[in-house]
């Protein structure tokens, strides 16, 4: 159960938005929450819903999974909605006045622009985790960033510190299984007792883990050495990104998309 | 014929620094001289801390010798323009396959070295191809090596280091974390190794894996103190207790019923050799 977890989480398709290429992927996304927070009125949100409705229809991902993983932030969207709802001050009579409580129309329609236009960032992003394998998200951020290596920016091995952070990580949590088991078996309590309690009752497990994460390191770095690593320089990929001809029409048709969204925010007056 | 020598080692010392004190460490190899020949299957036995493992690691230049020259194809592992050349030409595989694979899936793991080394991509998936069904893992190429058994992750290191095409192969105690059904998949595959014409240095602790080489050598306190065919050094058993070391079991059944005073044929290591010989004993 433990093991399976990665970072985002991905669902293997072949669909259209699964197959695009990664880079495009990304900075759509990127462009997909700039939009989002500069069109300031109702038409362009709706809009930009649906067209994440669209993608997400095409991608042939259920919407249940987005109710799921918008759960953990539901607190961080009502909390926004509710600071929207009472420090906006709008224009005219407020429509609630209770002592020092006031409401005005602005103030309503800001938090429900705020709560919409997280949730939708939040399922966008989604998107793009669950239609991208985290292999493919690494060599996409590393092709995307290499202009800034003239800049003396490590990007691979920024790309390679991911990737092995991506190796490690299900194997690191079989080994914090492992140490767990092997301390309760000493007779340490895990489970129960006061929040510090059960803090401190960490510490010997992730003492053990630290050190073989480091050994592994050594030994890691030993192996790659033997397979003549030496940096980025001069390194060729097994799997090249090709920007294709779909992804040419897949970047004309979500730009169209994305302007048309934009515009209406000076096309269509704010009510 | 000297070009058919391919890891040489000329009187090789090497000790590891130590911190504390003038006092220096003991050489943990301490004065080697050895030679393994092209297409060679050479087997290196020793108890823990005989330097067995050090030793293999100056075959490709991970360390290197502070006095004497170890020689891979001729040339020198401290020539630092010649570094890479040495280490595509030597694969080395140790023992914990989890530490060694880099990648999230087992066809980019195994693509790994070529992407060092600059080979292009259509020449990569070739080779790359090529390797991992040398190494029996070409059914597992998009899986992610956690999800994979012992034997098959050792198997997808071995096809990381084949890729390159080395010349030689050293598998540095590569069977040692192994269940037996994963120690023979790693085994079955260097008979296919050797076919394709890649040498092999294995150093083991498994004397039924010692005793399947052209060449078994003995270690001890950082000399080499026995040399020679598998026959010729197990049989010797008393000698090779005396090294902290086992012999197989069908040379141990052997020498069990030489003592109780059979007539067993000397020079029996195997079990189909140790079954003939108590055959023909009956009949």
């Amino acid at each position: 159960m433990l093991r399976d977890i990665t970072i985002g989480q991905h669902f293997p398709g072949n669909s259209i938005v699964h197959r695009c290429d990664p880079r495009l992927k990304i900075v759509a996304t990127i462009a997909y929450i700039v939009v989002l927070f500069m069109a300031s009125n109702p038409v362009g949100i709706v809009l930009s819903l649906l067209l994440l409705a669209l993608l997400y229809r095409a991608a042939k991902i259920p919407f249940k999974l987005i109710t799921k993983s918008l759960k953990p932030i539901l607190p961080i969207v009502l909390f926004t909605a509710v600071l929207n709802l009472f420090f906006i001050t709008g224009e005219g009579d407020p429509l609630i006045h209770l002592g020092f409580i006031r409401i005005y129309a602005e103030g309503v329609r800001y938090a429900v622009l705020m709560a919409v236009r997280i949730v939708a960032l939040i399922a966008g992003t989604s998107l793009l985790t669950y239609t991208t394998s985290p292999i493919v998200l690494t060599d996409a951020i590393e092709s995307l960033l290499k202009p800034f290596a003239k800049l003396h920016l490590p990007v691979h091995e920024l790309a390679m510190m991911m990737t092995i952070a991506l190796r490690f990580i299900p194997l690191l949590i079989d080994e914090t299984e492992k140490i767990m088991n092997a301390q309760k078996a000493r007779g340490a309590t895990l489970d129960n007792g006061k929040f510090f309690e059960r803090v401190k009752a960490l510490i010997p497990v992730l003492i053990p883990l630290f050190i073989s994460a480091f050994r592994r390191a050594d030994e890691l770095a030993m192996a790659m050495e033997c397979r003549c690593y030496h940096g980025g320089d001069g390194r060729t990929r097994l799997k090249v990104l090709r920007f294709g001809k779909d992804d040419v029409l897949c970047a004309a048709v979500l730009t169209l998309c994305l302007a048309v969204i934009l515009s209406t925010r000076w096309l269509i007056p704010t009510f | 014929m000297e070009n058919n020598t391919i890891l040489e080692a000329q009187d090789v010392r090497f000790r590891y620094d130590e911190d504390e004190g003038a006092k220096k460490a003991p050489y943990a190899v301490d004065g080697v001289s050895m030679k393994v020949r092209r297409g060679e299957f050479v087997a290196v036995l020793g108890a823990n801390g005989c330097g067995k493992s050090t030793l293999a690691k100056h075959f490709n230049a991970i360390l290197l010798p502070e006095t004497g020259t170890v020689l891979v194809e001729g040339m020198d592992t401290r020539t630092d323009e010649k570094l890479y050349d040495i280490r595509q030409k030597v694969g080395m595989v140790f023992q914990n396959p989890d530490n060694q694979i880099v990648a999230t899936v087992v066809e980019e793991d195994v693509a790994f070295a070529l992407e060092n080394l600059g080979v292009p991509t259509e020449e990569m998936r070739t080779r790359v191809d090529e390797a991992m069904k040398l190494a029996g893992i070409y059914e597992q190429r998009n899986k992610a090596p956690h999800k994979l058994s012992g034997g098959q992750k050792q198997r997808v290191a071995i096809a990381g280091v084949v890729a390159m095409r080395p010349d030689c192969l050293i598998l540095d105690e590569a069977t040692a974390m192994l269940d037996p059904r994963g120690r023979a998949q790693v085994m079955k595959t260097i008979p296919s190794l050797r076919d394709a014409g890649i040498s092999i240095v294995s150093i083991t602790h498994y004397m039924e894996e010692a005793a399947q080489a052209d060449r078994v050598l003995v270690m001890s306190r950082g000399r080499i103190v026995m040399e020679g065919t598998p026959t010729e050094v197990f049989s010797q058993t008393r000698r090779v207790r005396s090294y902290h070391l086992d012999v197989p079991q069908a040379a141990e059944l052997r020498d069990e019923l030489a003592d109780a005073g059979l007539p067993m044929p000397e020079g029996v290591i195997t079990p189909e050799e140790c079954a003939k010989a108590i055959y023909d004993l009956l009949a």
